[in-house]
């Protein structure tokens, strides 16, 4: 029988990733690493102490051009596209016609550059793009970039690290981007990331992606980190997951991005089902995403029911586990709105048994970026 | 003298005389990664063999814990209530899970020995 792991893509790391112990795993159509010997503990609590390297190769990156690719995705995301300077990142969430959550993603404007640089989640990436040509078509033409490598150094020391390998980078500040060389090779670099700390995403061409991973990797603050640490630092941060938190059940009302939805958007109205969000933005939900803490340590995972005091099912976990920085079980979910408001006392059903827990609000850990001061 | 056998859930079990003493094994300790919370069956609850006895929680995932011969709960390791991470620095030893008092002996003698677990790990 043939092995299925045959059938998984690999990124320009995977060696790396090999040679360096990782535990490998599927995940997306990719063969990627959950954890390195450290572990997933000590790579999240190193993560928030020094630096952490991810491979995120297996996103989907890609070019926007046309005439104005900018008011072309504007018909397809509720986010300020148009307004976007040059030189900054933002979200944005990416609807479907009856205005629930296609994806997430980041856009950026480079400076002096008319195309906008899209970055999509792996695992909705073929579909993402399929729909954006499609509903853009002869409008703006997309052009996926499979033959860039994507790596995220993340961490309170990301940015002196960085510096050693391209100089003046500390000018840049969280949600701008830039064209630069990093560690020799060209790069479109931008400080964001996916953990709630400082840190910095690097795109580069697949070919030099080894080189430069090797060469953050041999800085004594930096280690390499698996997607195990990277879901338990996410959540802590009270970063949704797409295919988990969101997805094309829910919309951008009920899953609390609101803040994503730009001013002169909502005005405007002029994205996919509009009225339909603006009207459940002004009158209510029946259920919203929320965070929730339990009050001992055993973890409820995704899927685990969310009960009132008086036994009734009121909502579900979506993403749960354990958060080694708060060092105590962390997660998220949907809720009847009732019970939304912040410590709101609940259960979580977790193997039969009800565990005490309460709404809490996000991030659990405090964000850490860089701001423009 | 005590003996110890081993499950292809990859249980470990120690037996002297009557008493039972219940663990995980390093295999299991590695694939599971560190160790965030364990649940431990109370004194005097009856488990029958291969029954649903404790539960481990790594950052990644919950297990459950089947008890690899059947008896009565005597006592659980209150070590590892306060700090789980011994089940990934001793597994074998100090992270033991539960105590039971063997029902059945004939149930032990049918586990596998060391050299065979090491074995089917190896084929793993």
């Amino acid at each position: 029988m043939a092995d299925p792991n045959d059938t998984l893509q690999k990124t320009p790391l995977h060696a790396l990733h090999v040679s360096l112990g990782a535990k490998m795993v599927p995940f997306c159509g990719y063969d990627m690493p959950v954890q390195y010997p450290a572990g997933i503990l000590k790579e999240h609590l190193h993560t928030r102490d020094k630096a952490g390297l991810f491979d995120v190769s297996h996103m989907g990156q890609a070019f926007l051009s046309g005439a104005d690719p900018a008011r072309a995705l504007e018909r397809l995301t509720p986010a300020d596209v148009v307004g976007l300077k040059p030189g900054m990142q933002r979200y944005g969430l990416l609807l479907n016609d009856e205005g629930t959550i296609k994806d997430d993603f980041m856009f950026s404007k480079l400076v002096g550059e008319d195309a906008l640089y899209l970055v999509v989640n792996a695992g909705t990436k073929e579909a993402d793009f399929a729909y954006i040509a499609a509903k853009l078509k002869g409008v703006a033409a997309l052009e996926p970039r499979p033959d860039r490598a994507l790596l995220a150094l993340q961490g309170p020391a990301a940015a002196a690290v960085l510096e050693r390998h391209s100089h003046g980078i500390d000018k840049l500040t969280f949600m701008k981007v830039t064209r630069c060389i990093v560690a020799g090779a060209p790069a479109i670099l931008s400080r964001s990331g996916y953990t709630g700390e400082d840190g910095f995403e690097i795109s580069i061409e697949a070919i030099h992606a080894e080189r430069v991973a090797r060469a953050l990797l041999d800085e004594p603050e930096v280690l390499p980190i698996g997607l195990g640490a990277r879901d338990s630092l996410r959540l802590e941060a009270g970063l949704c997951l797409y295919g988990h938190d969101i997805d094309e059940t829910t919309d951008p009302a009920e899953a609390n991005l609101v803040w994503s939805i730009a001013k002169r958007r909502k005005l405007d109205k002029d994205f996919p089902a509009a009225e339909k969000i603006m009207d459940r933005v002004f009158n209510g939900t029946p259920r919203k995403r929320v965070g929730i803490l339990t009050d001992g340590r055993a973890p409820a995972r995704e899927g685990a029911d969310i009960a009132d005091k008086s036994g009734k099912v009121i909502g579900k976990i979506t993403s749960g586990g354990f958060g080694p920085t708060l060092n105590a079980p962390v997660a998220m979910g949907y809720i009847d709105s009732a019970f939304a408001a912040d410590g709101t006392e609940v259960d979580l059903m977790v193997r039969g048994k009800p565990l005490p827990a309460k709404v809490a609000p996000m991030p659990f850990v405090p964000h850490r970026y860089r701001r423009a001061i | 003298m005590s003996e110890v056998r081993f499950t292809d859930q990859h249980e470990w079990v120690r037996v002297d005389g009557d008493e039972a003493t219940i663990g995980i094994t390093k295999y299991a300790a590695e694939q599971l990664g560190d160790v965030v919370f364990v649940e431990l069956p109370e004194a005097g609850r009856k488990v029958g063999a291969g029954g649903e006895a404790a539960v481990v929680e790594s950052v990644k995932a919950a297990s459950e814990v089947y008890a690899p011969v059947g008896g009565e709960v005597t006592a659980s390791n209150p070590d590892l209530t306060a700090d789980p991470a011994k089940v990934n620095v001793d597994p074998e030893g100090d992270g033991w899970f539960f105590k039971l008092k063997l029902a059945d002996k004939a149930e032990f003698a049918k586990l596998m020995t060391a050299d065979q677990y090491a074995e089917f790990v190896k084929g793993l």
